[in-house]
Formats: C-alpha cells, sequence, structure tokens
C-alpha cells in the first residue's frame, strides 16, 4: 500500500515537469550570450536590450494590445447583448437556435474562420489590415462573452425584476440597475476570456492580416520560420511573465464570482 | 412592452450572426463551385475524390486519431489523480496555466529542444543512444501536438471526476467491486461526457492545425488545416481551398454529434 501511494506523485511530477520544461527552457536561454539554444555560453541581457531597441517590434506589440483592448471591449457589449437576447427569448424554439449559431464560431477550428472571413472581407471590399483584424477579433470573440454571461442571467431570480418593476423601476432602470450590476462577475469573465483569446490568436489573423499590418503572433511564426533566434526567447520570457500576470488576475475575478451572495443581492 | 426591449438586445446579436457566423459559411459553400479563373464547376469536388487528397484527408484523420489517443491515454490518470490531491484547483490552475502561453512559442521551444544539438540529442546521448533526428519527424509532430493540447483534454476530463459523486465509489466498494471493476463500470461511463468533451475539443483542431505541421514537421504532414492554407494564401486556389473546408466543416460536425452529449444546450 505504501509503495502504491509514490507513484501518483511522480507521474504528475511529471507531467508537470513535462508541461513546464519547454517554457523554461526557452527563458533560460534567452540570457545565454552564445545566440543559439543548445549551447549556454555566458549570460547575458543583450537580447532583452535588443527587444527594446527595436521599435518595429514594439509597435507590433502595441498593435497586439490595442487589437486586443478593443476587440474584448467591443464583442463584450455584443455578448451581453446577445446573452440577454438568448435568455429572454420567449419560445424555446429560439433560443435554441442562437445558441447553436452561438457555438459555431467556438468549435469551428481557426483555418476555417480564417479562410471565411477572407472571402468575406474580400467580398466587402474592405482593405485587409488594422480593421479587418479587429473585426476578425470581434468576431470570434462575442461567443465566448455570451457563453460567460449567460449562465450568471439564468441564475438570476426573475422575482428580482418584477421587484423592480412594482417598485416602478422603467425597463432601462431594470437593466442597468438591477440586470447589469448582477451579472457584472461575468461581464468582467468575458471581456477577460475574450481578451485572452485576442491576445492567443494567430491561424485567423494570419488569414486575414494584409501586407502592412502583424500582430505580434504574426511575427512569431514568421521570426520562427526563419530558425531560432535569442530575440524571440527573450519576447516568450517577458510574455510568460504578462501571462502569469492575467491567470492571476482572472483567478481572483472567478474567486470572487464564486462567492454565494446572500439571497442573490451583490453586498 | 416587452417584445420592443426584446428586440433591442437582439439588433446587434442577430447582426453578428448574420454576417460572421451565416455568411461566412455559406461563402465557403459558394466559393467551392468556383475554380481558380472564377468559373462556376464542380471540378473541385472530382478532384477531391482523386487518389491525392483522399490520402491527405485519410492521413490527416490518422494523425489526429494518434494525436487525441495520446492525449486522452496522458490526460485521464492525470485528472484522475489531481482530483485527489489537496489543494485541486490550484493544481489544476497550474497544469492549464501552459495553455494560456502562446501556441507558437511552445512551438518555438521544442524548435530548441528537438534541433540536432538540442536538449533531447544530449539527453539521448547520455543514455548511450546516440543523437539522431528528432525535428521533422512523424513523432515530433505527435508529441507537440499532444504537449499542446493535453490540458484542453485534462480540464473536461477533471471536471466530470470532481462531480462524480464519491458515495457512488463507497457502494461499489461495499459491494465487492475491485478498483478495477469500480473504474470499468462505475467511474469511467460516468466521466464518459468528460471524455467526449475532451476529445472533440482536441480532435477537430488536431485536423486543422496548419502552424505546427509547418513549424515542427516541416512540411512533411500535410493535414487538412495545411492544404486549407496552402490554397488560401499560398496558390491563392480559393476555391479548392473552399472544398476543403467543406469537407473539414462536415467532418466536424459529424464529430460533434458523435461526441454529443445527452444533455443539450448551454455548457
Amino acid at each position: 500500500m505504501k509503495k502504491n501511494r509514490r507513484w501518483p506523485a511522480i507521474y504528475l511530477a511529471l507531467i508537470f515537469i513535462i508541461l513546464y520544461a519547454p517554457i523554461f527552457y526557452l527563458i533560460f536561454y534567452s540570457f545565454n550570450s552564445g545566440g543559439t539554444m543548445y549551447q549556454f555560453e555566458g549570460f547575458t541581457l543583450d537580447w532583452y536590450r535588443e527587444l527594446f531597441a527595436d521599435t518595429r517590434l514594439l509597435i507590433i506589440v502595441l498593435n497586439t494590445i490595442i487589437i486586443a483592448l478593443l476587440s474584448a471591449a467591443i464583442s463584450t457589449i455584443i455578448g451581453v447583448a446577445g446573452a440577454l437576447a438568448i435568455a429572454y427569448a420567449r419560445k424555446r424554439r429560439v433560443k435554441n437556435t442562437l445558441l447553436s449559431l452561438n457555438n459555431v464560431l467556438i468549435v469551428s477550428p481557426d483555418v476555417i474562420i480564417g479562410a471565411s472571413f477572407l472571402i468575406l472581407f474580400t467580398m466587402i471590399g474592405l482593405k485587409l489590415g488594422f480593421v479587418s483584424v479587429l473585426l476578425a477579433h470581434i468576431a470570434f470573440s462575442v461567443p465566448i462573452v455570451v457563453l460567460m454571461v449567460l449562465p450568471k442571467i439564468e441564475e438570476m431570480s426573475t422575482s428580482m425584476i418584477y421587484a423592480a418593476m412594482d417598485l416602478g423601476a422603467s425597463r432601462f432602470d431594470v437593466l442597468t440597475k438591477v440586470i447589469l450590476p448582477y451579472i457584472t462577475p461575468g461581464i468582467f469573465a468575458g471581456f477577460f476570456m475574450a481578451l485572452t483569446y485576442s491576445l492567443d490568436d494567430f491561424a485567423v489573423t494570419f488569414f486575414v492580416t494584409g501586407n502592412g499590418f502583424t500582430t505580434l503572433s504574426v511575427e512569431i511564426y514568421s521570426l520562427a520560420r526563419r530558425g531560432v533566434s535569442l530575440n524571440i526567447n527573450a519576447l516568450s520570457a517577458l510574455l510568460f511573465l504578462f501571462t502569469i500576470i492575467l491567470v492571476i488576475g482572472y483567478y481572483f475575478i472567478t474567486k470572487r464570482n464564486d462567492k454565494p451572495n446572500g439571497m442573490g443581492v451583490r453586498q | 412592452m416587452r417584445t420592443n426591449s426584446r428586440n433591442f438586445y437582439l439588433i446587434p446579436y442577430v447582426l453578428w450572426i448574420a454576417l460572421f457566423v451565416v455568411a461566412p459559411l455559406l461563402l465557403v459553400l459558394y466559393y467551392s463551385f468556383f475554380d481558380i479563373e472564377g468559373h462556376f464547376t464542380l471540378e473541385n469536388y472530382r478532384k477531391f475524390f482523386t487518389p491525392v487528397y483522399l490520402k491527405m484527408t485519410l492521413s490527416s484523420f490518422w494523425y489526429a486519431f494518434l494525436i487525441t489517443l495520446f492525449s486522452l491515454l496522458i490526460a485521464y490518470p492525470t485528472a484522475f489523480l489531481l482530483t485527489k490531491t489537496k489543494h485541486k484547483q490550484l493544481w489544476l490552475l497550474l497544469i492549464i496555466l501552459p495553455s494560456w502561453i502562446n501556441l507558437l512559442l511552445k512551438a518555438y521551444a521544442f524548435l530548441g529542444i528537438f534541433g540536432t544539438y538540442g536538449a533531447a540529442n544530449s539527453f539521448l546521448d547520455v543514455m548511450g543512444i546516440g543523437g539522431r533526428q528528432i525535428l521533422f519527424t512523424d513523432f515530433s509532430f505527435i508529441f507537440v501536438s499532444v504537449y499542446i493540447f493535453l490540458p484542453f483534454m485534462i480540464l473536461p476530463i477533471f471536471n466530470s471526476l470532481d462531480e462524480l459523486n464519491p458515495t457512488l465509489l463507497d457502494a461499489s466498494n461495499d459491494l465487492g467491486g475491485s478498483s478495477w471493476v469500480t473504474f470499468k463500470r462505475v467511474i469511467f461511463p460516468l466521466t464518459l461526457d468528460g471524455v467526449k468533451a475532451g476529445c472533440q475539443i482536441v480532435f477537430i483542431p488536431a485536423l486543422s492545425l496548419f502552424m505546427l505541421t509547418r513549424l515542427i514537421a516541416g512540411n512533411r504532414v500535410i493535414t487538412l488545416g495545411t492544404a486549407i492554407e496552402q490554397h488560401f494564401l499560398v496558390t491563392q486556389d480559393w476555391g479548392m481551398g473552399s472544398t476543403i473546408a467543406v469537407f473539414l466543416i462536415i467532418a466536424m460536425v459529424f464529430i460533434m454529434v458523435l461526441t454529443g452529449r445527452r444533455k443539450r444546450g448551454i455548457l
């Protein structure tokens, strides 16, 4: 029995090592003065210095962040409206149809989304670049926002809405003073997911971005296709840090979500 | 009164559905009937049923199957052991964390690890097996894919294991079931939904991820996704690309029906 106890720990430890080894491998070699990913010659911060001196890359980072924030904000607005539409659809069939259509983009492979958006944008005559990338990111972030917000709306008791209406609140008041405050945690979670979807996306962006406009993922891809350069390592170390900060943020948001809050009233 | 406000929520959302869900899918279907010069034709479909494309489709499915199988074999015990740990939510978060790191960076890390002088080859040298070509082989492609998809497989299985009522296990024990029988008759059937969800999350992207085949398999492996990307962005034969996309969508729907859960609707 005691021998049995050991194996699970070893197995889990192995999985953890395998999951994290490549990431730390990358970060470790970002400090290598040798310029390769196999022989550690000496400690240096040159790659980071080079990274921060590279204005083209900094502009790409800025582009990526702007796209992520804008697309997350806009898709959150559309997604909340969508979640409300689904939740308050009276006919069951309408509701199910909307939900199925909502989930199409979540299960679709990125290549299909990218290729079909490429056709769409060329059909409309939209020039590929910032706007097309932004529209694509909004489009694929909306359904995840809906899925994050919808459960919050459905768990809300309808008697709260009736109570507000009985007390003389207008429809608009009910929305802004009762429903929206109640579903705020869901909205935040949705915004966060949209943000990470946008930051992480490569395939869709790769299809709908023109020559002049690049996001970080696309840039990493074209760099990586040319082979190893330790700039990417330095970049990945910084991104890893950034990701950890994001995850911690997300962790606290969901933690707050889970707190039971009385009769459904926000304290 | 009610109807008015409902319509108001619906407008942006239905617009989004029409423009970015329905229209792109129809456009892909429409384009699949045109050849590279823009003439209406069924030639693309005829071409798809030639041995070249059928073989590619089959090998694509085979790779996706292998990737899903290995992910499942590794993920199930991991998820199972995770539910037994003390701070399981924290450990789960740590397992999920690598999936938030940009996929391309992880693929790039393996360029270094599996490279000619990389860590994997040094390890093989130390073990006395001797270095060999690892990058650009089937092994590296499947290994990296499993590495990337593992967290996505673990999460749904973990959730379904976590929901499992522990009294059922006690009951099985009391009735004289060995741990293997308990697993086969109680645990596995009750977590089948999680397994199906995991397989769905892994299989569909495994059919379509083109950046991995490009970076890790060095164009040796051609999946449906790679073929679509090739047709859309390299040879500019959108018709043929759309035709392959149509078949990928059919495959996707088929897989979703196959792994569909009895409980339909929201998550």
